[in-house]
């Protein structure tokens, strides 16, 4: 980190319009950003900031449907990118300045070759012939600690992991070695073990070639690890800008602060009841997709009024043993017990009041609204189908589920879901689920899809609803900080099997499992040497896949 | 690979039920003509004993499935029975007339779909622009256009103003290559007047569908410029609906030609059903209908096949 030090990047008053309802509407109102060689600063906030659009915008590039204002200035090296043709802005990128994406999985071409992809750039600019390219490229995967460096590039997207993925495209990203490079959340797809591997890896290769990075998150945890320097944004505005360590010790602006503040959230916990039933009842149940085997010898036990916390990486199980709860997938051997009766494993053998019991909320309330219907249907349906109620009780039982989720009923009533925010579309999918007057709901990531002050709205409702309606939770997630929160008991789940299970505060005490302390362990802390200290802690080289095997 | 030839098995076999369903359906549609077929054959004049001595001969008294049973026995081993109009066996019959249409298909389909690929590549390039809506424009009055206009257009210009290819397009067995490609130009390129706009607007749509998609952000980020993040990153993924709307395409090319034939006068397998059917020549309308439904399967099956081929998750599994 001691070379050049001049100004990279200098973008000033910029200002971006997006074209909706057949106007142009100001999205970017006035941001100026400086950046210097070597740097990396993280640009923070909620969706809707406007932290890919400065992003995209700083290599020169709009999504369709949105321009850059005149007036604006994006100086990358003594280039002004807003008059430049579009021909050399098209050669500036992948060449000097790179880009990552969120989704390496969606953002990795399916038809070819990982390396393929990879030396595309530098073979256009004729920086590398392809085999220079391919060797460099292995190189690059080496010091990125992907395993079989000189092998990987030749298999498809689809044939690696997520966290691998990330990590070839941080990799493509340098092959043309740029002077800047735009992470656009690379981590926040990732399980917190993989994000850790991925992390260090951006952080090292960064470090080694020195080049500039912005790096884009709504993670605050994350972006005091990456960034030397952190801006926070809030619809299209800057709140403040501070480097790393002032930031955290020291936020400004009122907002900043409500951010770093979100992470406070808790309910007491709850003890067992004894002497019960427990309300829902998973013994030894073995699943498995077609002859893949998934789930091995799973129980656990969920109590009237409680909330169990389902944890583990994507793969685990979690979504599959909910599946088997519900009837969706039977297994194929295990039985499942409501209230200690057995239920059906078929959900269509099930009786109607057997399924009104066990209803779901899902992450993406996107998809699991249809945009076609009317919010009162919505809700009204299932309130008709389970307790047969029509006209004006109908209305009345719908204006209720609003009230409860509070959302202003004459204001809701006739919507549709695409006019709903990402927090108030959840808010309907739990009035949906309300609807049915369960017993006993499965929340499957509901709150990995919003940002944090909003999923910190919904966490509240739901303890609120837990409350009144003496409702039992099974909570699929695998954001730690959520099972902090709101959990009473947490099952840790690993390769389809319960490795650990019991309450909170005993789950979040030494000595753990060894896999629950690494999951416990990679969440990121706000602490700018948290990563540092734990790649110590570690060893380099035991990061990723070398500690979960341990 | 193992599991593709899996599937490519189980489609055939979901294929040959479908086409038995098929021919119960043929055969119960022509048991269901009004009328008698004896009487349609022998004419007004015929006498009752005329009449019964035909229905023996022909096998008419008795039960339809055992009859149904019988042709099918019979059409397994390429023997579909004698025409009643000329007394030759149909197979001879159909053999020469399906090998020249299949002939004109191919003729047509080999200028057709390089076209349209190519031209759907451009517009989606070159989208929302002059050269896009002229594109539409020409491709959709071609297709909106009926076959024999389109025919007898192209024989104004061409052939008898023109005089640069003949607009009758007889050919026979002696004739050469060259010959033959001379004299059915006129209907071939009518026919690819007529399929082009399809699957050239299935090409736009497919890849334009798919522009939006973040790898081809991505491409567009690393510099790729635009005719490449087309062609190598949106057309790869954009074939399986291509690939089916190219099959159902080279399925008309072969079961929907028969006013292209009329009009060129070309002894095609189109004439050949019409006439039958006129002459309740019900062995040779049989006989053809099976072999057209055989051929949508298998061209159904082939873009199936197509499709998954394609794709790269299961042509290279984990």
């Amino acid at each position: 980190m001691s070379q050049d030090k001049s100004v990279l990047l200098k973008i000033k008053d910029l200002r971006i319009e997006g074209y909706s309802d057949e106007h142009w509407i100001e999205i970017v109102h006035g941001i100026d950003l400086t950046l210097h060689r070597g740097e990396v600063m993280g640009l923070i906030g909620e969706s809707g900031a406007g932290k890919s659009t400065i992003g995209l915008a700083a290599m020169g590039f709009t999504r369709d449907g949105c321009r850059i204002s005149k007036g604006s200035s994006i100086e990358f090296d003594g280039m002004e990118l807003t008059t430049t043709p579009a021909s050399d802005l098209q050669s500036l990128r992948g060449a000097r300045i790179a880009y990552v994406a969120q989704s390496a999985a969606a953002s990795f071409n399916p038809a070819h070759k990982i390396i393929d992809q990879h030396t595309e750039a530098p073979i256009q600019y004729r920086i590398q012939k392809r085999l220079e390219s391919q060797e460099d490229a292995m190189e690059l995967y080496e010091r990125l600690r992907l395993p079989n460096p000189r092998e990987i590039g030749f298999r498809y997207p689809h044939q690696v992991s997520g966290g691998q993925l990330q990590r070839a495209m941080t990799a493509m990203a340098m092959a043309c070695r740029p002077d800047l490079i735009i992470f656009d959340e690379p981590t926040t797809a990732l399980d917190v073990t993989t994000q850790i591997e991925v992390l260090s890896a951006i952080r090292d290769i960064v470090d080694q070639f020195n080049t500039a990075a912005i790096y884009i998150t709504h993670d605050l945890a994350v972006v005091a690890q990456m960034a030397n320097v952190i801006k926070v944004l809030l619809k299209g505005d800057e709140v403040e800008e501070a480097d790393t360590r002032t930031m955290l010790e020291n936020p400004k602006d009122d907002y900043t602060k409500s951010l770093w503040a979100v992470r406070d959230f808790k309910r007491d916990q709850k003890p067992r009841p004894v002497d019960t039933v427990p309300l829902v009842s998973v013994k030894n149940v073995d699943a498995a997709y077609g002859d893949t085997p998934v789930l091995h010898d799973v129980s656990f036990d969920i109590f009237a009024g409680m909330t169990v916390a389902v944890v583990g990486e994507s793969g685990s199980g979690k979504s599959t043993a909910a599946r088997c709860i519900t009837g969706l997938l039977p297994p194929t051997s295990g039985e499942i017990l409501f209230n200690g009766e057995a239920l059906p494993p078929d959900y269509r053998d099930r009786t109607k009041d057997q399924l009104r019991q066990a209803q779901m909320i899902y992450q993406m309330a996107d998809t699991a609204l249809n945009p076609k219907v009317k919010i009162s249907e919505i809700i009204g349906r299932p309130a008709q189908f389970y307790s047969g109620l029509k006209g004006p009780a109908l209305k009345n039982r719908v204006d209720e589920l609003l009230d409860l989720i509070e959302l202003e009923p004459a204001q809701y009533y006739h919507r549709y879901p695409p006019e709903l925010s990402g927090g108030q579309k959840q808010r309907i999918g739990i009035a949906r689920t309300l609807a049915a007057e369960p017993a006993f709901i499965i929340c499957d990531e509901v709150t990995s899809a919003l940002d944090q002050l909003v999923a910190e709205g919904i966490l509240r409702l739901l303890d609120k609803l837990q409350k009144e309606l003496n409702l039992s939770y099974m909570f699929i997630t695998h954001d730690l900080a959520t099972v902090r929160s709101i959990a009473d008991e947490v099952v840790v789940m690993q390769y389809g099997k319960v490795v650990e299970q019991g309450p909170k505060d005993v789950m979040f005490k030494p000595p753990h499992h060894a896999y629950t302390d690494l999951l416990l362990s990679s969440v990121p802390e706000m602490d700018p040497d948290w990563l540092t200290t734990l790649l110590e802690e570690r060893g380099v080289d035991n990061i990723g896949e070398a500690a979960k095997l341990k | 690979m193992g599991d593709i030839l899996n599937i490519v098995l189980k489609r055939l076999g979901l294929g040959l039920v479908t086409l038995l369903v098929i021919s119960i359906i043929i055969f119960g549609a022509v048991e269901l003509l009004p009328g008698d077929i004896a009487q349609a054959v022998l004419g007004q004049g015929a006498t009752e004993e005329n009449l019964a001595a035909l229905r023996e001969q022909l096998g008419l008294n008795r039960a339809a499935p055992i009859r149904y049973f019988e042709w099918l026995g019979n059409a397994v081993t390429g023997d579909f029975g004698r025409s009643l109009v000329s007394q030759t066996p149909v197979s001879e019959a159909i053999f020469t007339r399906f090998g020249n249409t299949l002939f004109l298909a191919l003729y047509a389909a080999i200028i057709a779909v390089p076209v349209a690929i190519f031209l759907g590549v451009l517009v989606a390039l070159y989208r929302n622009t002059v050269f896009d809506r002229v594109a539409n424009v020409v491709t959709l009055t071609s297709i909106s256009s009926p076959e024999f206009f389109l025919g007898y257009v192209l024989i104004l210009f061409l052939a008898v103003k023109g005089g640069y290819f003949p607009a009758i397009a007889k050919i026979d067995d002696g004739m050469s290559l060259v010959d033959k490609l001379d004299r059915t130009f006129l209907p071939a390129l009518t026919m690819v007047l007529v399929v082009v706009a399809h699957m050239m607007r299935m090409t736009r749509a497919s890849i334009i569908n798919l522009l939006a998609s973040p790898y081809v952000e991505m491409a567009r980020l690393k510099g790729v410029p635009a005719w490449k993040v087309i062609v190598k990153h949106t057309l790869p993924n954009a074939w399986a609906p291509v690939i089916n709307v190219v099959a159902l395409n080279l399925a008309y090319l072969v079961t929907g030609v028969v006013l292209v034939e009329v009009v060129f006068v070309y002894p095609g397998i189109g004439q050949l059903l019409v006439d039958a059917v006129t002459k309740r020549d019900f062995p040779v309308v049989q006989a053809c209908c099976l072999i057209f439904a055989a051929t949508f399967i298998l061209l159904n099956l082939a873009a199936d096949v197509g499709s998954i081929l394609t794709n790269p998750r299961l042509r290279h599994p984990k």
